[in-house]
């Protein structure tokens, strides 16, 4: 699928190489600027005990090796936010990806009529403000809020979702299912037109049924897709930060603190060190995950 | 596949197996989609009905379903409040600086990505791939101190620089500018063009589904932004909306004053919501072009 021109000798590839780089520059300051060297000073952040007031002399503060990571691994919140990261990611991702496989399937061969309307449907929380959609949910879910509404009107007495330690998670997670579902549904929707009609029809030919099907043709051709749309999601969900800092702030009793948040709580109480340490734990955790994506992307190419 | 590829075939779906017309499970099939659906827009019903509701109203009943009386009080409320309208323009002109960034950022790279051969080539890839990688929140706290060591903190320029030049636009740009003949390109290089004549005369103009996509992708991306202007804004004359909404969201808790917050997040959802009504071809193969390789 990727097609390059062909190398058609050394003046030409010079030539090329002048302009490319000129066409390159926006992107490459951009990149050298907000992600390669901070990546680099958030490595070595991480090895002092930079705090809040020394910020504007960042090369004046103490090495202090790895002592943050020391710090980390004994703190107790922290090795709390790592288990609510991991509860947010194993229960989030499957969840996310059955609903946006099922959706797709039905819509991809079991209807015809307002296929574009029920597509548009699912994927608009896709689109919305997070900000604006963690507030209707607070409202929502509090304790006079719209869903005990209609539970008193079915009997039963609504608990205070956002403050219950035990209820808050799942309420946090179940937006980050509302916002994600829609990305997995068109990405598996993608991955459904992909497979060739004629496999089908030789399959029904053979007297295959639609479940005969499923199991045993669209399940194993959608397997690279389903291995690139889990890590994405896992990816983004262990990054998990909109969702508990505006429904909870990572309350109540931290029950719903992600790493993302304990990082940026780092941040807020001005220790920038901590933060940076936490951060790197976080940037090994998603490269390791995206190492396993580039690995499936490569087999696939 | 190409991104672009998949998607046209996406807009186009096939009936693939098919369910018999008079089948059992056609109405069963509606009636879970339509299930789902209702499910789904939920939130959007709660947004509107409670923001039509007056202050009185929330405060004796919270939870109801529907308004006694429709009342837009909550909406002139709004707009009175102080800053609100100064949040909408900061995040309008945050926005153009980002879309105007990466449509110029993203179709030079792109195409020089897909289309020219250099040295350096596959480090030049390898960094738009990084980039997609790495966490935002392994690195904000040093964009931060770059930010302040250039002068940007609390303005819409430092707000809007990280986002100027989104790998996801390169990528975009790269998968579509690969999907486009070389031969096209040859020709007007045996005919003596330039690489700049080619860029500009051959390859902007066929690149305009490109170009839409990152609009949108990147306006979408800016608009729902939230950490990032979290952090750099620090007074309310630079807060963009999610962040002047939160931070009176806050504030009005105490008085659980719902009917400003959620005609709030309905001023702050509509534009995006309307502009993918019309645009969501777009705004999904946005999505399909960073996930589909």
């Amino acid at each position: 699928m990727t097609t390059t021109t062909p190398v058609a000798g050394t003046r030409r590839r010079t030539r090329h190489t002048a302009v490319a780089w000129l066409f390159l520059t926006p992107f490459a300051i951009v990149f050298l600027l907000y992600t390669a060297v901070p990546t680099v000073a958030a490595l070595g952040f991480s090895l002092t005990d930079l705090r809040g007031t020394d910020l504007r002399h960042p090369l004046a503060v103490d090495f202090t090796g790895l002592d943050n990571f020391v710090r980390l691994m004994e703190d107790e919140s922290f090795l709390r936010d790592i288990l609510n990261t991991a509860l947010f990611v194993a229960v989030g991702v499957p969840l996310t990806m059955v609903i946006g496989f099922a959706l797709a399937v039905v819509l991809n061969s079991g209807i015809r009529r307002l296929r574009g309307t029920f597509r548009t449907l699912f994927f608009a929380p896709v689109v919305t403000n997070v900000v604006a959609v963690a507030l209707i949910w607070q409202y929502a879910f509090y304790a006079d809020g719209t869903v005990n509404k209609a539970l008193g009107a079915v009997g039963l007495a609504g608990p205070n979702w956002l403050d219950d330690p035990n209820l808050a998670m799942p309420v946090v997670i179940l937006l980050g299912v509302w916002r994600n579902f829609g990305t997995a549904m068109v990405l598996f929707l993608a991955g459904l037109q992909a497979v060739p009609d004629d496999v089908y029809e030789a399959a029904a030919l053979d007297g295959a049924g639609r479940w005969r099907q499923l199991r045993h043709i669209t399940l194993p051709l959608l397997l690279p897709t389903t291995l690139m749309v889990s890590v994405l999601l896992t990816v983004f969900y262990l990054q998990a930060f909109d969702e508990p800092y505006l429904l909870t702030d990572g309350g109540p009793l931290g029950t719903t603190e992600s790493v993302a948040l304990y990082t940026y709580h780092q941040f807020g109480a001005g220790e920038f060190g901590m933060s940076s340490a936490a951060s790197f734990v976080m940037l090994v955790l998603v490269a390791l995950v995206s190492l396993v994506q580039f690995r499936l992307l490569r087999s696939r190419v | 596949m190409t991104a672009v590829a998949a998607l046209r075939n996406a807009e186009t779906a096939t009936n693939r197996i098919a369910v018999p017309r008079r089948s059992v499970a056609r109405p069963l099939l509606y009636a879970a989609l339509v299930l789902c659906a209702l499910l789904t827009t939920l939130p959007f019903f709660w947004v509107v009905s409670g923001s039509l509701r007056g202050l009185d109203e929330i405060r004796s009943d919270p939870g109801a379903w529907l308004p006694q009386h429709v009342t837009f009080d909550n909406f002139l409320r709004l707009f009175r409040t102080e800053g609100f309208g100064q949040f909408m323009v900061n995040s309008l002109v945050v926005a153009a600086i980002v879309v105007a960034g990466n449509i110029v950022a993203a179709s030079a790279a792109g195409y020089a990505l897909a289309k020219l051969d250099f040295a350096g080539k596959r480090l030049a890839f390898g960094a738009v791939m990084a980039a997609m990688m790495v966490p935002f929140t392994a690195v904000f706290v040093t964009q931060f101190v770059i930010t302040v060591d250039l002068g940007l903190a609390d303005t819409l320029a430092g707000i809007a620089l990280p986002s100027v030049a989104m790998p996801m636009s390169v990528f975009i740009m790269r998968q579509y500018a690969a999907s486009i003949p070389d031969e096209l390109l040859e020709a007007a290089r045996i005919d003596g063009a330039g690489e700049f004549r080619i860029f500009f005369r051959i390859f902007l103009p066929l690149a305009g589904p490109a170009v839409a996509t990152i609009t949108i992708m990147s306006f979408l991306a800016s608009w729902n932004h939230f950490i990032w202007p979290l952090i750099v804004a620090q007074s309310m004359s630079t807060y963009t909306l999610p962040v002047g909404l939160a931070a009176t969201s806050q504030a009005a808790a105490h008085v659980t004053d719902y009917g400003l917050l959620l005609a709030g997040a309905i001023v702050v959802m509509l534009p995006v919501l309307l502009l993918f009504l019309f645009l969501q071809r777009y705004f999904v193969q946005g999505i399909s072009g960073t996930g589909m390789r």
